[in-house]
C-alpha cells in the first residue's frame, strides 16, 4: 500500500513534468502539423543550462536558495527560449512549403546537432548539480510511510504555475488569440493580418520555455544528467501528448499526468528495467485504439 | 435487385461533429447515363461525393453500388464499429474484423467506382505513363517473383497495361506528353490525365468532381465530347459535380439538385431548368432563370 | 532585375550584430562554462571564436544576398524545380559498361587489398545494404523509419542467438533473419501504417529503442551488455577457424597456412554477391507494379486509395522488404564482428543510415551506394574528426533538406516508347 502511494506521489511529479514538455510537442503540432523531434534535446540543453546557471550563481557568491532557484529559472527559461527561436528559424522555417518528410528529416538532423554539440562542448560524461533543497514531509501508512520531498512539492507547484500562466496567455491574451487563429487556419489568419511566421516562432519559444521549466525542475530533483537524456524523455513526452490528444493543450497536461502515474506504478509494482518499454508500448496501443487521444478531435481528412 | 441502377443512395446522412452536412439524401443513378449533381456552394455536393467514393464514412443511410455483377454496400466495406450481435456470430465478427482491418475506400474503387478530385491529385513526380500504370495496379501481374525474374507472363501483362495506357492517352489527347512528368502538364492537361487515370481502373461508374473548373470554353467542349465517349463507347456511367450550367444542361441525362444538405429536385435538364425551387435556391425567388441557363 | 542592386553595409552590419548577439546567448553558457563535477571552468576564448565566426559569416551572407548574384540565387532557390527527369524511351544506360567493371574490381579487392582495407570495405558494403533497405522505405515509399537499427539488431542477434540456442549456422540464419526482421516489421507496421505518416517516425524510433532495451535488460537470454559471440560462415562445411572441434577447417582442407584474412575474404565475397543480388532486386522492384505503387503512395495517398490500392498493405510491403534487408545486413555485421553487444545498435546507427539515404538521394540506388561508402569509409580515414561525425550528419540532414531534398544524384524515370493503344 505504501509503495503504491509513494509511486503515486512520484508519478504525479513526473507526470506534471512530462506534461510541461508535452506542451511543446502539442503546440508545435497544432500549429504547423509537424513533430518537433528536436524538442527532447531542447529539454536536454536546458538541463545543462540549469547546471551552468547554478554554478555561475554560486560562483558569484549567492547562497540563498530562493534567489538561486529564481535566478536559475529565469536564466534557463530565457536562454532555452532563444534556442527554440533559433531552431525554428534555421531548421524549419526554410522548409515551410516542403514535404512533411523533409521537415521530419530536418528535425532529426537538428536533434543530432544539439546532442552532438552539447557532447562536444561539455564532454560525454554525466554531469550533476548539488542538492539544494532537502527535507521532506512523511506520512505513515500502515507499516510503512510515504515521503514527499520538498523538492517534489516545488516541482508540482512550479509546473502547475507554468501551466496556469500558459493557459491564461493562450485563452485570454491577444497573443493567445493569434496563436489559436493560426492553428485553426494559417492562411486565413495571415490574410487577416496576423504575422503567422512570428506566431509560429512564438509557439516554438513557448514550447522551449516550458521544456526549460521541466529541465530545471527535473535536474534539481535527480541531480544527474548527460547529453542523451533528451531522447527518452522526448519520446515519453510525445507519448503524453498523443495520449491526451495531440494539438490539445489540456490534453498534453492530462496525458502527462496519466503517463507519469501509470509509468511510476509500473516501475514500482512490476519492473523498473522495462518502464521505458512500457511507455513505448503504451504509445503504440493508443495509436491503435484511439489515435485522436483523450481530448483530441479526430482528424478529418481533406479530400 | 434492379440492375438498371448502378448506384442507389438511400437516406444518406453525414454529420461532422455537430454540423449536419447531409440530411436524408436519396437518389438513384441509371446505368449508362450521364448524371450531374448540382447545387449552390456549400450545398454538400462534395460531401456526397466523398461518401459515395468511400472517403467519408457516412453517419447513416445506405449506398449500394451494383457493378461487376454484384452489389456492394459502400458503407460496410469501410469497416463499421462492432455491434453486440457480432460477438455471438463468429462469421459476422470475422467479416466485420476483415473490413475493419483491410477495408477502406480502395474497396469502393475495386467494386467498380472511380473518381477524380476537385483539386487535382496526380502523382506529380511521376511520368504521365506511370500515372496510368499505377491506376492499373489491380489488373497487372503483381507477383514479386515473376516481376523480379521478368517472366514471359509478366512481360505480357505489362505490355497489355502499356497498350491500355496509350489507348487512354489517345482518348484524352495526351500521347505527345506521355513521357513528361505529370506535374509539368498544363492545368487542362492535368484534368484530362486525371480522368484517363480514373478510367484505367476499369470502372463502371466514374465520378468527376468539377471536371470543367478552370478550363477555357474550347477545352470544356472537348471535355464534353470525351464524357460522351466514355458513356457511348465504354458503357461507363458518369456522375459529375459541375458549376458550368451550360455544360451540365448540354450533357446530362439526369440532374440531382442539392441545397443545404437535401435533395430539392431531380429529373431531366428541362424539368430542372424550370423548377421554381431550383431557381429560388440559386438566385432567390424573384429573379428569372436567365443566369441559370447561361 | 530592374532594381539597382547595391550592398547596404549598414543592414549587413546590423544583421551581423544580431546574429552575434544571439550566438552569445546560445553558445555563451554551454560552450563558455565547462562543467566539471560541481566545479566549472570558464572557456571564454571558445565562445569568442564562435561568436566571431557567426557574426562574420552572417555579415558575409547578408552582403552576398544583396549582390546581383545573391539575388539571382535566392530567386532560383525560391523557384527551385527539383523534379526528376524522364529518360528517352530508347535511353541506353552507361551502367552497362560500368557494372561489369565494378564487379571485376570488386572481385579483385580481397586478393590485393590488405586485411585492414578489406574490413573497411566489408563495413562499407554492410552499410550499402542498410542504405538500400532504408531507401526502399524512406526514398520510395516516403515513410520515415527511425528504428531501422532495430531490424539490423534482429538480424545480428538472430544469428548469434540462433547459433547458441538452436545450433543454426550462418547459411540457415541468413534467410531466417531476413524473414524474422520482415515479420517484426509487419507486426510493428500494420497498426501504425494506417495512420498519419509522422506517427510512424516516432513509433519506429521507440521500437529501435525497445529492441535495444530488451537486448540490454534480458540478460538471461541475450547476455545483456556483455554481448554474445556470433559464428563465422562456412564453405560447404569447412570452417574458417584456426582449429575446429568437429569437422574440418578451410586451411587444413586446402593445405594452406592459417590466416585470419581468409574469413574476411570469404565474408567479403558472400556479401559482395548478396549486395549485387539486392541491387538487382531493387532495380527490378522500382519498375514493377509494387515499386510504382510505393512511389505513387509517396506522392499522394488519397489518390492511390481512389485507384483501388490498399495503402496499408502497399506501405507494409515496403516496410517489410526494407526490414528484411536490414536483417540481412545484421547477419553480416554479426559474423564479421564475431561478437556483438547492444551498444552497436543505438539511435546513432539509425541516424547514420538515414544520413546515407538523405545524402544519396531518396530513391536513387547509385546515390545510396556512393553515400554509404562516403559516410562509412571516410570517417575511418579521418579518425581525428570521428567525434564530429554525428554533428556532421545532423548538419548534413538539415542542409540537404533545405538545399536539395531529393539528394545529390538527380532522380531519373523510365521513358516508354509510344505504341498503339488497345483495350480489351
Amino acid at each position: 500500500m505504501d509503495i503504491v502511494l509513494q509511486q503515486l506521489v512520484n508519478g504525479l511529479t513526473l507526470g506534471s513534468v512530462y506534461g510541461l514538455i508535452a506542451i511543446g510537442y502539442t503546440m508545435v503540432y497544432g500549429i504547423i502539423g509537424m513533430i518537433n523531434f528536436a524538442h527532447g534535446d531542447v529539454y536536454m540543453v536546458s538541463a545543462y543550462i540549469t547546471a551552468i546557471a547554478i554554478a555561475l550563481l554560486t560562483f558569484f557568491g549567492i547562497e540563498s536558495f530562493p534567489i538561486i532557484i529564481i535566478g536559475t529559472l529565469f536564466l534557463t527559461v530565457a536562454v532555452t527560449g532563444a534556442y527554440g527561436w533559433v531552431i525554428e528559424r534555421v531548421a524549419y522555417r526554410p522548409l515551410r512549403n516542403s514535404s512533411r518528410l523533409s521537415v521530419l528529416i530536418s528535425a532529426i538532423g537538428m536533434s543530432l546537432i544539439l546532442q552532438n554539440y552539447v557532447q562536444l562542448s561539455q564532454g560525454a560524461n554525466q554531469q550533476g548539480v548539488p542538492t539544494l533543497l532537502t527535507g521532506a514531509i512523511r506520512f505513515s501508512v500502515g507499516d510503512g510511510f510515504v515521503q514527499i520531498t520538498y523538492m517534489k512539492l516545488l516541482i508540482l507547484l512550479i509546473s502547475l504555475l507554468g501551466m496556469g500562466v500558459l493557459t491564461y496567455v493562450i485563452q485570454k491574451t491577444k497573443l493567445g488569440r493569434m496563436c489559436r487563429a493560426t492553428q485553426q487556419d494559417r492562411k486565413m489568419a495571415s490574410i487577416l493580418g496576423i504575422d503567422t511566421d512570428k506566431v509560429i516562432s512564438t509557439v516554438f519559444v513557448i514550447g522551449a520555455m516550458m521544456a526549460a521549466l521541466a529541465g530545471v525542475l527535473i535536474t534539481l530533483d535527480y541531480g544527474a544528467f548527460d547529453f542523451y537524456v533528451g531522447f527518452i524523455i522526448g519520446i515519453k513526452a510525445f507519448t503524453a501528448a498523443v495520449l491526451g490528444g495531440i494539438g490539445s493543450l489540456p490534453g498534453a497536461m492530462l496525458g502527462g499526468l496519466i503517463l507519469g502515474l501509470s509509468e511510476a506504478l509500473f516501475a514500482g509494482l512490476i519492473s523498473s528495467d522495462y518502464k521505458d518499454v512500457f511507455s513505448f508500448s503504451l504509445l503504440v496501443l493508443i495509436l491503435i485504439i484511439r489515435p485522436s487521444g483523450l481530448l483530441g478531435k479526430p482528424e478529418v481528412e481533406k479530400v | 435487385m434492379s440492375q438498371e441502377h448502378v448506384l442507389k443512395v438511400e437516406n444518406l446522412v453525414m454529420h461532422f461533429g455537430g454540423i449536419k452536412a447531409l440530411n436524408d439524401v436519396n437518389f438513384d443513378i441509371q446505368r449508362g447515363s450521364v448524371s450531374a449533381l448540382i447545387g449552390p456552394n456549400g450545398a454538400g455536393k462534395t460531401t456526397v461525393f466523398n461518401c459515395l467514393t468511400g472517403f467519408y464514412k457516412a453517419t447513416g443511410g445506405k449506398i449500394t453500388l451494383s457493378a461487376g455483377g454484384k452489389e456492394t454496400s459502400v458503407i460496410k466495406v469501410l469497416g463499421e464499429p462492432f455491434q453486440p450481435a457480432d460477438f455471438f456470430s463468429p462469421v459476422a465478427f470475422v467479416r466485420r474484423l476483415k473490413y475493419k482491418m483491410f477495408g477502406g475506400s480502395h474497396l469502393v474503387n475495386r467494386a467498380g467506382l472511380a473518381r477524380t478530385f476537385q483539386n487535382i491529385r496526380l502523382f506529380k513526380e511521376m511520368s504521365v505513363v506511370e500515372n496510368l500504370l499505377v491506376a492499373q495496379h489491380m489488373r497487372v501481374n503483381r507477383s514479386l517473383i515473376a516481376g523480379i525474374l521478368n517472366t514471359k507472363a509478366y512481360q505480357k501483362a505489362e505490355e497489355e497495361a502499356l497498350e491500355r495506357v496509350f489507348y487512354w492517352l489517345g482518348v484524352v489527347d495526351l500521347v505527345d506528353s506521355a513521357n513528361r512528368l505529370a506535374g509539368e502538364l498544363s492545368y487542362g492537361q492535368q484534368r484530362r490525365l486525371e480522368i484517363a487515370r480514373a478510367m484505367c481502373t476499369n470502372p463502371e461508374i466514374v465520378c468527376l468532381d468539377e471536371p470543367a473548373a478552370g478550363l477555357n470554353p474550347s477545352e470544356t467542349e472537348a471535355l464534353t465530347k470525351m464524357i460522351r465517349v466514355l458513356r457511348d463507347e465504354h458503357n461507363t456511367t458518369v456522375l459529375l459535380i459541375e458549376h458550368d450550367m451550360g455544360m451540365v444542361m448540354d450533357i446530362s441525362d439526369y440532374i440531382v439538385v442539392l441545397d443545404h444538405g437535401e435533395v430539392i429536385a431531380k429529373g431531366g435538364p428541362d424539368d430542372i431548368k424550370n423548377n421554381p425551387k431550383v431557381i429560388a435556391a440559386y438566385l432567390g425567388a424573384e429573379e428569372d432563370d436567365e443566369e441559370v441557363t447561361l | 532585375m530592374s532594381q539597382a542592386v547595391g550592398i547596404n553595409f549598414k543592414k549587413s552590419s546590423i544583421d551581423a550584430l544580431i546574429a552575434g548577439f544571439l550566438a552569445l546567448i546560445l553558445f555563451g553558457p554551454i560552450v563558455g562554462v565547462l562543467l566539471d563535477g560541481y566545479k566549472f571552468d570558464f572557456e571564454f576564448d571558445r565562445v569568442a571564436w564562435i561568436v566571431a565566426i557567426v557574426a562574420v559569416g552572417r555579415f558575409a551572407v547578408s552582403s552576398f544576398f544583396q549582390t546581383e548574384k545573391g539575388v539571382a540565387m535566392a530567386f532560383r532557390y525560391a523557384n527551385n524545380n527539383e523534379g526528376a527527369t524522364v529518360l528517352a524511351p530508347n535511353h541506353k544506360s552507361k551502367m552497362v559498361w560500368i557494372i561489369p567493371l565494378v564487379i571485376a574490381v570488386g572481385l579483385l579487392i580481397p586478393f590485393v587489398a590488405s586485411k585492414y582495407v578489406l574490413t573497411v570495405v566489408i563495413l562499407g558494403l554492410i552499410y550499402v545494404l542498410l542504405g538500400l533497405g532504408l531507401n526502399i522505405v524512406v526514398g520510395l515509399a516516403g515513410l520515415l523509419d527511425l528504428g531501422f537499427v532495430g531490424f539490423y539488431a534482429i538480424g545480428a542477434y538472430g544469428l548469434a542467438l540462433g547459433y547458441e540456442n538452436l545450433g543454426l549456422g550462418f547459411w540457415s540464419m541468413l534467410p531466417i533473419a531476413a524473414i524474422l526482421a520482415a515479420v517484426a516489421g509487419a507486426i510493428l507496421g500494420f497498426p501504425v501504417l494506417r495512420m498519419h505518416g509522422d506517427y510512424l517516425a516516432i513509433v519506429t524510433l521507440g521500437f529501435g529503442e525497445i529492441i535495444r532495451l530488451v537486448l540490454t535488460n534480458w540478460a538471461s537470454f541475450t547476455h545483456g551488455p556483455n554481448g554474445i559471440s556470433a559464428p563465422l560462415p562456412t564453405l560447404f562445411g569447412l570452417e574458417f577457424k584456426r582449429r575446429s572441434r568437429d569437422g574440418e577447417t578451410f586451411h587444413e582442407f586446402f593445405n594452406l597456412p592459417y590466416d585470419s584474412a581468409y574469413k574476411y575474404m570469404f565474408i567479403y565475397i558472400v556479401l559482395f554477391a548478396v549486395v549485387w543480388a539486392v541491387l538487382f532486386i531493387k532495380h527490378r522492384l522500382v519498375k514493377m507494379p509494387i515499386g510504382r505503387a510505393w512511389e505513387a503512395l509517396r506522392e499522394d495517398e488519397i489518390a492511390c486509395r481512389s485507384l483501388g490500392l490498399n495503402h496499408v498493405l502497399v506501405k507494409l510491403s515496403a516496410f517489410m522488404l526494407g526490414a528484411s534487408t536490414g536483417g540481412l545486413a545484421g547477419v553480416f555485421f554479426a559474423t564479421y564482428q564475431g561478437f556483438i553487444n547492444p551498444s552497436s545498435f543505438t539511435f546513432f546507427e539509425s541516424a547514420l543510415i538515414l544520413a546515407i539515404v538523405v545524402l544519396g538521394g531518396m530513391g536513387s540506388t547509385l546515390g545510396v551506394v556512393i553515400a554509404a561508402f562516403f559516410l562509412t569509409v571516410l570517417p575511418e580515414m579521418l579518425r581525428e574528426f570521428a567525434e564530429y561525425r554525428v554533428l556532421m550528419f545532423g548538419i548534413l540532414m538539415v542542409v540537404m533538406m533545405i538545399w536539395k531534398p531529393r539528394g545529390i544524384v538527380r532522380v531519373t524515370r523510365t521513358g516508354f516508347a509510344p505504341r498503339k493503344g488497345a483495350v480489351k
